[in-house]
Order: structure tokens, then C-alpha cells, then sequence
């Protein structure tokens, strides 16, 4: 009986397991979901860190897996799409060995200190993923962390002997297909059908994170000669981003092109508020009469020898009140007045020159860095409890970006901007204005299932722990502003994500 | 008769509502054959199930039944927004029952049943896109009732005894959407209960209008089972104090709900009979399904389901066709207790339309084997679960289910 049993339901068994239930129209279905008149079949993704889905300040496994290009080429699955591979970091940690020795740090996690104050640090351990160790095969995603638009087609760029000098990004080296190869050439060998194209963003943003210490090198032609936080020219941008479409459309592919959004819709320069400086009405009394003279006597007295401008003298005037206050900091656009200081007939000592040499107040539209934080209060000399940075010390200038700057900054950006949208047009290519979807995050945010998304740090859900770069969530929402741009672009139906299954931070105690 | 039958189902059909719960109903092949039919017929010892009081009109003086089914059912979902989709993995439940009767005087009788009408058992893909609420589950619960039946004369009887219940509950869901451990892996929990025990009764009457209408009234009472010491098992938790799940016990209820079941059995030209039977099952006890957490760094668990009354219209036909075999087909229209809104995936039942047939095959006077066959069809239905929270906001988890179950039934009648 047990047997007959058995072997009853055995049968049953192999005969019901086909009996699935079937949808009137199942999305896995060839045509429910259509392509229009792209060809997802070969999707290459092309840019820097944002498409290489580097998050937290380093590139790791799960923050790959959830970049932009990876979400997209998961939801082009559904419409035609074909497998898509990703140079895959070894590991979570995030940092990369050079021949044993690290050279990039870890990812940052949300850690809780020991007062119960989360906040991020870098996440403890040895990473595992040396460059040195080359990957064989091609990869659809070719996102370089770090790279500009002139190094998408600069041969060499992923040569790992040309890593400690810099002339080489050690992301290219794990994955480039010889020492001369191109990022662009790299791409363009693997056939695409379908490609995307974000670049441009480190063209300013390394400026923009070091505060401006770097070149706006607008009218150098010549990329070789850039340091690494300069501005590179528009017409260099322009020069080079055309001949990266024209590489990338040259056998008929489609494509979609994303522009620059503004560093100022990014909680690296938005978290650290430009008045963090408290001060009772004492201390402003003290301070103020210390300025005094500075005011009253030294700023009209050079602005009267024409020294300096009125305007300039107005910007460099300081002065406290009780309550927040703005910070003094050193601007590297204003008059080096150190030595004029030192003479007649102001003969202040050097030491003092020095300090307003190009001394002003941070001001209300100025951006104070993300890592600043950790300076601004501090008193960087145990033994003077008097020079505390921000009060009697000046910030250093790479942690403002100043209005001169963010001029500089945003002149160069519109330009890139529009030689992107106009070859976009040009090409009937498919464009995404990251610029106004960034600006929406940023100003009140977007409404999604489960929140608001918002470029708030930590909170905001958008943006990841180094402040630049964004949360799986924040790649998400790019993936679906792309996804939407070819739908409209090319009459295709791809399926969009929601965006609420999407991570944000990682806590984690070290 | 077929008549009747269409006109039933579409009076019925256009009650528009979503169905479903944990009830399988799968308490005997020969019933089972017939529609889930049985308050009204006299038949076998699977009246100490159908009809307690029925017993007692047995022609036989000893009288045992024992059978399995095998539940094949699917769950297909998808989101056309997303593309998302799952199809469950579900292991094959096989319910069991054992009825046996005993012909004491020719006015009382005795029964014993075993028999499992609740249960669940549901597998979807691990990290599926409706993982927050369910990765999988497994719900059992077996029943256990000496019975007495006696009558008063021969157009009235009545019947009944007490439940024990003991249940077992194993569910495993993620923690929310998007938590996971360092390395990617999505946090989750697995709630255990086993042995969980409460008592219960039922009570029934027969009434036999003529020798070939019965009437037949049957109440099983609502039996909540207590997890008092249940367990929770956290896993890819990550390692901070943000996120203080740890592992520890659990507080839940889970309702049996009461049910209540009328019907009448007509038997007419000499070898025909026809049954019907309507149950009421009273879902409102399940309101919500709460987790309460020893530890208390654990916010509590709350699930709205907000369960309301549901109601089964089952007809069944008989047929002794020859002295061997005695065929069987029936019909029943199952009435989800799910409200629209509460649709959750660990039992996405909407309202069924439940095709039966079965035989019994007669080897000799003492021994029989009973067979039959089930095919539930559920429509392809567009639902969602409005009551999934995270900080505060209201996260729907909406799709199109489509869902079937397939049970063949084997069981064995001893009579003496």
C-alpha cells in the first residue's frame, strides 16, 4: 500500500509540476515588453565612477552590483537585453593593493562611536583586490572611477606601471586590454548595439572637492599638462566627447548620453553649514576688537592707495556677533597682501601679514567642504586652547569652494552641458538631464514608494557616506531617469525599478 | 441538475470579492469527491468530520477510513512595472486523515478523528521582490476528536466532543526591502512554534425528513493557538547597535477559526444522491498577526489582515454504478476572507471555482479504496498588501497572482 502510494504520487508528481499557473499575459514573455527601435543586445556602458557604481568612497562588490548600468541592463532583460558583466571588485571592503602595498582606502560604513553618535568611518580590514591581478575577458560595464573625459581615449590609461606616477587609473589597469588600450577603444571592441555615455563630472568635481586648489585651465588645449584638480577646457571637453561618440555610433548603435549635474546639489558641499562657528557675545566683543583696527584703519586705508578694490575691501572686512557665526578662512582669489602688510605704513610682523595676508570671512553663498567637519572648532595645537580653526585660525582654502569658483565651476559645467545635449540631438541619441533630476533631489526631493528621497547626508537616502557619489537607491533613480529617456527616445517599454527596494548606507561597527 | 448548477455559479460569481485563508479542505476522499460535501450524507466514518450525529446511522458495526492527498499548488505573481516576477516553490503537502466508528447499541455510537483542516504551506525564491512579507512558510495544525453520536430516533441525531489541536508554525521573511549585512545579504527572521496546543468542540445534528432527505447541521468551534514560547531567528544582521536583532522568543496567535456548516442529501432514483453543503467560516478572529518579541530592542511585528466571513457553496453527486464502483463528482465555489488591500503573499487566495470526481472501488464486503481528484482554479487576479510599513510610510505590495492547486487523494475504508 506504502508503495502504491509512493509511486502514485510520484507519477502525479511529474504530471502536476508542468500544471503551472500561466498569466493571460506573463512580462516574461518575448513583446511584453518592447525595445522600440534600440538594440539592447549588446549594452555597453561607458563614464567614470558614477557608472562604474562606486559609492562610499571606494568601488566594492555590492555597490557594483547595484550601479546604474547594472541596474538598467537587468531591467533591459525583459526587452531583449543580453548578459552584462562587471570588472568585479574582490571584495566589500572596497580599497585596492598595488603589489601588496594599499593604495586607495576602504569603503565608508555608518559606524556608532562610543557616546552612541553614528557617524561614517572607514571600514577596518585588508582589502584583497590588487590591481596587479589582471582580469581576462571584456566587461560590459567600462565605468572608471576617477577618470576625465580626455582619459576615455588616452592610450596608456590602463597601464598598472604607470599607477604611482599617475599616469595610469589603477581601476583601468585591472581590466584594460593592454598597456596601450583606450577606454573608449576597449568599449567600442566589444560591438555594442546600445550604449551610455556619462562623462565630464571629474572634469570640475575634482576642482569642486578640493575646494578649488586646482587650475580652470579653460583656453589650455592641452590635457597633458593638467594637474589633477584642474578644470578641464570646454573645448578640450568638447573635442574629446565627440570623438567618443562618433567612436561609440560608428557602427550604428544606439545610445543614451547624460549630462553634468552642479556640485552644489551634493551633500559634499551642502552638509557643513557656512555659519558653524558659535560664539557668545564676550568672545564676538573680544574678537571684534581684536579686528579693529583691520576694519576701520588697514581695509579703507589700502583700498584709498588702490591696493585693493572697495568691493574687496568690503569682502575682507571681519566680524563676530553672539550666536552662529561665519568662519575666517584663507581665499586664494583675493590679494596676497602679506608683504604689502609688513611695510609702511602698516609695518605689521610677519606672522600677523601672513595670517590676512588673503584673510576674509566664509560668506552665506560660499560651500564648505564635507570634510571640514572634522577640522572646523578644532584646536589643532593642544597647547594653545586659543587657536581654534575657524576662529583664530583660518580654514584652509581647500575646504571652501568660494563664489569665484563655483563661477568657474559652473561656466565650464554649462558649457559641457551643452555640447552634450547638442550631440545627443545631433545623433537623435537619447539624453538625460542629470542636472534637473539632481537639482529636484536636492531641492525638497523626490517622492518614491516608501519616502522622500533627498540629498540630505546620511538621511537623505540618495547620497552615499562620502557625500559625492550615490546609495544604491540614488543609482536606482538614475537608472530609471535613464531607462525613461529611451523609452521616450527610441518608442521602447522597458520596466522601470522601484526604488525603494534599493539599499541606502551600510551600518556596520568596526 | 446541471441547470442548478450554472445558475449557482453565476449568482455567485458576481459577488466580487477576494478569498483565500489557511483552510484546506481536504477531510476525506469520498467527500472530497463529491464537493467537500458530507453535513447531510450518511456514508462512512468520514461523518466523524462532516456530521458527528450521522455516525450513529451507520449500517456497519466497526467502520475505519485513512487517506492522504497530495497538494500540488503554484503561485505565479507578477508586476508589469517592474517586470518582477516569482513563482512559488511549494513543497507537496500531504494531509492525512483517520476516521474510525463504533456501532455501541443501536441508539449511540463512537468516533475518533485525526484529520488537518488548516494549514499552509507556501515557498517563494529567497530575496523574491515580496520578501519583506514572506520568504516562505509553513503552517500545521492536526486536529484530534473522540466523538459521540446518538440518536433520538430515527429522524434525529445528534452528535459531537471535543478538539485537541496541536499546531506548528514555521515563517521566514526579511526584515524590511533593502537591510543587509556587510557583504550584501538580506537581513531576515525565522519565527518557529511547534507544539502549540489548545482545545476546541464540535456539535452537530442530523434530521432525516424521509428515508432519502437528510438535513444536517455541523458547528466546530474557534480554536486560537498561543505560541507562548516561540523563537526568533535572526540571520545577516549587521554588526551594529542600530540594528539590535537578536536572536530570542516570540509571542503569536494564530486563529482557527469557527466554522459552521449546513447542507441536505438527497437520494433519488435508487442509485443517485445529491449533496449540498454550505459552509460559513468566521475569519473575523483574524485580525492581525502580531509578534511580540521578548527582547524589547525589538520593535514588535504587526500584520493587518483584517480577515471578514467567508462563505463555500458545495454540491455533490454519487453514483453507485455497479456493485464494484461508486463514482462520485461535485462542484464548490470557495469565498476568499481576504478584503482588498490585505492581499499578502504568504496565502494569496482569491476566490475559487473547485472542480471535484472521485470512485471507490469495493474489493469484497470489508474493503475499499477511495480515490479522488481536485483541481482549484483561482483567476488571474490584480491585488495588493496596503498595510506593509516602513518608518511610518505605507509601502503597497501590489501585483497580478495567479494561482492553482491540483490534489489527488488516495484512501482506504475498513468495515466490519
Amino acid at each position: 500500500m506504502k508503495n502504491i502510494l509512493k509511486y502514485t504520487f510520484a507519477v502525479l508528481a511529474v504530471g502536476f509540476v508542468s500544471c503551472e499557473p500561466e498569466f493571460d499575459s506573463p512580462v516574461t514573455d518575448d513583446g511584453f515588453y518592447s525595445s522600440g527601435t534600440a538594440n539592447l543586445s549588446k549594452y555597453v556602458s561607458v563614464g567614470n565612477s558614477l557608472t562604474a557604481g562606486y559609492a562610499d568612497g571606494a568601488l566594492y562588490i555590492t555597490g557594483q552590483e547595484n550601479s546604474y548600468p547594472n541596474i538598467m541592463a537587468e531591467q533591459f532583460m525583459f526587452a531583449g537585453g543580453g548578459e552584462f558583466s562587471q570588472p568585479l571588485m574582490n571584495d566589500n571592503m572596497g580599497g585596492l593593493l598595488l603589489g601588496g602595498t594599499q593604495i586607495t582606502e576602504n569603503r565608508f560604513v555608518l559606524a556608532v562611536d562610543a557616546n552612541g553618535n553614528p557617524g561614517p568611518v572607514r571600514l577596518e580590514g585588508t582589502p584583497t583586490t590588487d590591481i596587479s591581478n589582471k582580469l581576462s575577458g571584456s566587461f560590459n560595464n567600462m565605468g572608471v572611477p576617477g577618470a576625465k573625459s580626455f582619459h576615455l581615449v588616452a592610450p596608456g590609461y590602463g597601464n598598472v606601471a604607470g599607477v604611482p606616477t599617475g599616469a595610469a587609473n589603477p581601476y583601468f589597469a585591472r581590466f584594460a586590454s593592454s598597456e596601450n588600450a583606450t577606454v573608449i577603444g576597449d568599449a567600442v571592441a566589444q560591438n555594442p548595439t546600445f550604449f551610455s555615455l556619462w562623462i565630464g563630472n571629474n572634469d570640475i568635481l575634482s576642482y569642486a572637492t578640493s575646494g578649488g586648489a586646482g587650475v580652470d585651465q579653460t583656453g589650455n588645449f592641452d590635457p597633458s599638462t593638467y594637474g589633477g584638480n584642474d578644470i578641464t577646457d570646454p573645448n578640450v571637453f568638447a573635442s574629446v566627447y565627440s570623438q567618443q561618440v562618433d567612436a561609440l555610433t560608428a557602427s550604428g548603435a544606439k545610445g543614451v548620453l547624460v549630462n553634468i549635474p552642479e556640485v552644489t546639489s551634493i551633500p559634499y558641499f551642502t552638509t557643513v553649514p557656512t555659519n558653524a562657528i558659535p560664539l557668545d557675545a564676550t568672545t564676538a566683543a573680544q574678537l571684534n576688537a581684536q579686528f579693529a583696527a583691520y576694519n576701520t584703519q588697514i581695509l579703507p586705508g589700502l583700498a584709498a592707495l588702490g591696493v585693493i578694490t572697495p568691493e574687496e575691501a568690503a569682502l575682507r572686512m571681519i566680524n563676530f556677533s553672539a550666536g552662529q557665526n561665519f568662519p575666517i578662512m584663507t581665499d586664494d582669489d583675493l590679494t596676497d597682501l602679506t608683504t604689502i602688510l609688513q611695510g609702511a605704513p602698516f609695518s605689521l610682523p610677519p606672522q600677523l601679514a601672513a595670517l590676512l595676508g588673503q584673510l576674509r570671512q566664509v560668506k552665506s553663498d560660499d560651500l564648505i567642504v564635507l570634510i571640514a567637519s572634522s577640522e572646523l572648532g578644532t584646536t589643532p595645537d593642544p597647547n594653545n586652547p586659543q587657536g581654534v580653526i575657524g576662529i583664530t585660525i583660518p580654514l584652509r582654502d581647500g575646504l571652501v569652494l568660494s563664489t569665484t569658483e563655483q563661477a568657474r565651476i559652473t561656466a565650464a559645467s554649462t558649457a559641457y552641458n551643452a555640447t552634450i545635449q547638442a550631440l545627443a540631438g545631433a545623433k537623435g541619441l537619447a539624453f538625460v538631464d542629470a542636472k534637473a533630476a539632481l537639482a529636484r533631489v536636492a531641492n525638497g526631493g523626490v517622492v518614491y514608494d516608501g519616502g522622500v528621497l533627498t540629498s540630505q547626508f546620511v538621511t537623505g537616502g540618495a547620497f552615499s557616506l562620502d557625500g559625492v557619489h550615490p546609495t544604491p537607491r540614488g543609482y536606482a533613480y538614475t537608472a530609471n531617469l535613464i531607462i525613461q529617456a529611451i523609452n521616450d527616445t527610441y518608442d521602447a517599454t522597458i520596466p522601470m525599478v522601484h526604488i525603494g527596494n534599493y539599499a541606502t548606507i551600510t551600518v556596520t561597527n568596526n | 441538475m446541471k441547470k442548478v448548477l450554472l445558475l449557482a455559479v453565476f449568482a455567485l460569481a458576481s459577488a466580487v470579492t477576494y478569498a483565500g485563508g489557511y483552510r484546506v479542505s481536504l477531510q476525506g476522499n469520498k467527500a472530497l469527491a463529491m464537493g467537500h460535501t458530507g453535513v447531510a450524507v450518511v456514508n462512512s466514518s468520514e461523518s466523524v468530520f462532516f456530521n458527528p450525529a450521522a455516525l450513529v446511522y451507520l449500517e456497519d458495526k466497526f467502520s475505519i477510513s485513512a487517506g492522504v492527498h497530495g497538494v500540488f499548488s503554484n503561485i505565479a505573481y507578477q508586476d508589469t512595472e517592474t517586470g518582477a516576477n516569482a513563482r512559488t516553490d511549494s513543497p507537496v503537502g500531504t494531509p492525512l486523515y483517520l476516521y474510525a466508528s463504533y456501532q455501541a447499541t443501536d441508539w449511540l455510537a463512537f468516533g475518533l478523528g485525526v484529520y488537518t483542516p488548516y494549514g499552509s504551506s507556501v515557498e517563494y525564491e529567497d530575496d523574491w521582490a515580496g520578501s519583506h512579507l514572506v520568504n516562505n512558510i509553513d503552517l500545521q495544525a492536526i486536529y484530534i476528536q473522540p466523538t459521540v453520536s446518538f440518536k433520538i430516533n430515527d429522524k434525529l441525531s445528534f452528535g459531537g466532543g471535543p478538539i485537541y489541536v496541536t499546531g506548528s508554525v514555521n515563517f521566514n521573511r526579511n526584515l524590511n526591502r533593502t537591510l543587509t549585512d556587510l557583504d550584501g545579504n538580506r537581513s531576515n527572521v525565522t519565527i518557529d512554534a511547534s507544539g502549540v496546543s489548545n482545545w476546541g468542540w464540535v456539535a452537530s445534528a442530523m434530521v432525516n425528513l424521509t428515508d432519502d432527505l437528510h438535513i444536517g447541521a455541523t458547528y466546530r468551534s474557534e480554536i486560537i493557538l498561543d505560541a507562548e514560547d516561540g523563537t526568533a531567528e535572526f540571520e545577516n544582521i549587521p554588526n551594529s547597535p542600530l540594528t539590535p536583532f537578536e536572536n530570542t522568543s516570540i509571542k503569536a496567535s494564530l486563529p482557527m477559526p469557527a466554522e459552521m456548516t449546513v447542507g441536505m442529501s438527497y437520494d433519488f432514483c435508487e442509485s443517485w444522491t445529491f449533496a449540498f453543503d454550505y459552509n460559513r467560516t468566521f475569519w473575523d478572529v483574524y485580525n492581525s498577526l502580531d509578534i511580540d518579541f521578548a527582547n524589547e530592542a525589538i520593535p514588535d511585528s504587526k500584520n493587518a489582515r483584517n480577515y471578514k466571513n467567508a462563505s463555500i457553496y458545495r454540491f455533490g453527486m454519487q453514483y453507485d454504478a455497479t456493485k464494484m464502483f461508486t463514482l462520485r463528482a461535485g462542484y464548490y465555489f470557495d469565498e476568499s476572507p481576504v478584503r482588498e488591500g490585505y492581499f499578502a503573499p504568504e496565502t494569496p487566495r482569491n476566490d475559487s471555482n473547485n472542480f471535484t470526481a472521485g470512485l471507490t472501488v469495493n474489493l469484497g464486503e470489508h474493503l475499499q479504496i477511495d480515490a479522488s481528484f481536485l483541481y482549484s482554479h483561482f483567476k488571474e487576479v490584480d491585488a495588493s498588501y496596503n498595510y506593509y510599513f516602513e518608518n511610518g510610510v505605507a509601502v503597497p505590495f501590489k501585483g497580478t497572482y495567479k494561482t492553482n492547486a491540483f490534489v489527488p487523494g488516495l484512501g482506504l475504508t475498513y468495515k466490519l
